[in-house]
């Protein structure tokens, strides 16, 4: 019997040391692409620079986000020792903006999780079992896709009340249908490989290949697209927020300041849309970072 | 290892696998769902496997030859068929399915799908190993056994994955999947044929080489009949979901029976260049397997058809030279009605 295929064997023990491949998992792989990209890597910056300034808000300002005083409206950036001015109350932005990032992020981010966990569940089990199940869950989740989803969240948010909490359920309804089916369709490809075949033919009951087999090969490219529906997220739940939908005053949140700063944008225009331009960073890096994720996905070794 | 194998319960002259009727329609469904018709993928077949023989299984694409390997793996459900594994009936009073498919593995043509891409060498052979009841370690342990089985240095390719890895490595690692639970029988469905001609003799003496060491018993299917030629012992030729001709390896390869048999030899390349056909032995694709034609199914491809051909379905009787060899033509049986019946064996 021959103990290698590539005569590597036949090498001093040097040689093949070198020739060894490192093994190399797939996620380390993407994680190597990811930083070698500098737009990603902007993008990581920017966002981690964001969530971590919310989370640290009350060291890092020291301002009261809810004190307001009809002696300092509208203050231009840099008067009087408010570094982004003041709001139409009188309240520091600077501060606001960093607490408004801790609502307008979880809301960018918990409905996103919230739904990939669900839809990505049901869109999982659809493809695998296929058949009637997939009939089942798929026709259900196309009643939800005939609404335009800005409609759906608004018309949810508007049956539950307003609040966060049911602007965060009514977001989460609505990004269940469109993961549900990327994993539907995706967990559809990958089940018709030959490897599942292999693994059903050891005896493998269904669950146990689900999680074994199918998990890892369907997890890259549904978080990829979830990843693509954080900034949307962010932009409806501020939009529901402007509404009057989701948080309400004084509750510090991008959506709902740049709601009650519009009557002062031809008095302070700069102070008025500071909060939009924190949305936009924030979603456009979300956008960003999820476009570099699929390309770095892409590459086949 | 030849002497006893204490998983022999028939003793040598029975049948490792003996498979009767079997029969696997495909629905075609219209828009709405309903089935409008069936496509006859396998259409009532039946042959015996004998213990460690290797049995070639020979066809055009689409002829049945990979179904037959997924209902032997029960890895889809037969419409109709009975099983008899080493003498015991399986389901009803006898073996159960399961029993059977652990009995049964199969190394499958692209060895990169086959392979799962987020999966090492090591963990993909440990995982049937687990299935079946075995903790991480010793699973672990026993995948790296069977890599240096299969002449893979565990050292060297047990962490690595798919990528990383050559068509021949990879077809190895297959393989070294499906010996791992220890299998009677093993189902090559093309194993070899994606591989350049170097590798796939490296890897046929592999396969050589551990059907002596493991008591196995090979179901060798394949399009390239010299490739068949050199590992099997007996041949069976499929034709659109039928048996056509069966029998031992160098009796068909000498005195093919059946038109079709005879047909698909001369299709084959000759090494010598004054030997080679200009004219393509057969014409015109096979028919529809899904509306297939009456009597032989064949006749419509065959230069030898008569009335009778479309009559009558010819079955699969044995020659009356060799009991062994078996052919499904009215040819070839005496008193059959067709103008040539029993001319061919006489001039055999």
């Amino acid at each position: 019997m021959s103990t290698s295929t590539t005569g590597l064997a036949a090498l001093p023990p040097a040689v093949r040391k070198v020739a060894r491949p490192p093994g190399r998992s797939f996620w380390m792989r993407l994680g190597r692409h990811l930083l070698r990209d500098r737009v990603a890597i902007v993008c990581l910056v920017i966002l981690l620079a964001i969530a971590l300034s919310a989370i640290f808000a009350p060291w890092l300002v020291p301002a009261d986000p809810y004190k307001t005083s009809m002696l300092r409206r509208l203050l231009p950036p840099g008067e009087r020792g408010y570094l982004l001015g003041t709001d139409e109350l009188g309240r520091d932005m600077l501060t606001r903006l960093l607490y408004g990032g801790r609502v307008s992020l979880s809301m960018g981010l918990a409905p996103v999780v919230l739904a990939t966990l669900i839809g990505g569940a049901l869109g999982i089990i659809a493809g695998y079992f296929g058949r009637q199940v997939n009939m089942l869950i798929m026709r259900v989740i196309d009643v939800f896709y005939a609404f335009p989803s800005v409609l759906l969240a608004v018309a949810m948010a508007g049956v539950l009340g307003a609040g966060i909490m049911n602007s965060l359920i009514s977001l989460t309804l609505v990004f269940i249908p469109p993961i549900a089916r990327v994993a539907e369709s995706v967990t559809t490809q990958v089940r018709n490989q030959d490897f599942v075949e292999a693994a059903r033919a050891t005896g493998a009951g269904s669950w146990r290949i689900i999680v074994e087999h199918m998990l890892a090969n369907v997890t890259g490219p549904i978080l990829t697209y979830a990843s693509s529906l954080v900034s949307v997220s962010i932009i409806i739940a501020s939009g529901l927020s402007f509404l009057g939908l989701g948080a309400r005053p004084p509750i510090a949140d991008w959506g709902l300041m740049l709601n009650t700063l519009r009557q002062a944008v031809y008095v302070a225009p700069l102070n008025a849309v500071l909060p939009g331009v924190m949305i936009f960073l924030t979603s456009v890096s979300f956008n960003l970072l999820s476009d570099s994720l699929r390309t770095a996905m892409d590459v086949r070794a | 290892m030849t002497g006893a194998d204490p998983r022999d319960r028939g003793g040598p002259q029975q049948p490792l696998l003996i498979v009767d009727g079997l029969k696997k329609y495909f629905p075609l469904r219209n828009a709405l769902g309903t089935v409008s018709a069936h496509v006859q993928a396998v259409d009532g077949i039946g042959f015996s496997i004998a213990k460690g023989e290797t049995l070639g299984v020979v066809g055009e694409s689409g002829c049945g030859k990979s179904t037959t390997a997924r209902l032997l793996m029960q890895l889809i459900e037969p419409d109709a068929g009975s099983f008899v594994l080493d003498g015991d009936p399986v389901g009803r009073g006898g073996v159960t399915v399961r029993e059977l498919r652990r009995q049964v593995q199969m190394v499958f043509q692209d060895s990169y799908a086959s392979l799962n891409p987020r999966h090492t060498a090591a963990q993909e052979i440990a995982f049937g190993l687990r299935v079946i009841g075995k903790d991480t370690a010793t699973a672990e342990a026993e995948a790296r056994q069977t890599l240096r089985m299969v002449g893979l240095d565990p050292d060297l390719y047990a962490g690595r994955y798919p990528h990383e890895m050559s068509g021949g490595q990879r077809q190895r690692v297959n393989i070294a999947r499906g010996i791992a639970l220890n299998p009677r029988l093993l189902i090559l469905d093309e194993a070899v044929s994606a591989l350049d001609k170097s590798v796939q003799a490296q890897v046929l003496n592999l396969l050589d080489d551990l059907k002596q060491r493991l008591n196995l018993t090979y179901l060798f299917i394949s399009h390239d009949l010299n490739v068949v030629h050199y590992v099997s012992d007996r041949v069976l030729v499929m034709y659109l979901g039928k048996i056509v001709e069966v029998g031992p390896v160098d009796r068909i390869w000498r005195e093919a029976a059946h038109p079709y048999t005879r047909a698909l030899f001369s299709s084959r390349l000759s090494m010598n260049p004054a030997l080679r056909v200009a004219a393509p032995p057969l014409s015109g694709d096979p028919p529809n397997p899904v509306r297939p034609p009456s009597g032989c199914r064949f006749r419509t491809r065959c230069t030898l058809a008569e009335d009778v051909c479309a009559a009558s379905e010819p079955a699969l009787i044995p020659s009356p030279l060799d009991a062994a060899h078996a052919v499904a033509c009215h040819i070839a049986r005496a008193g059959s009605g067709h103008s040539l019946a029993g001319a061919l064996a006489n001039a055999a």
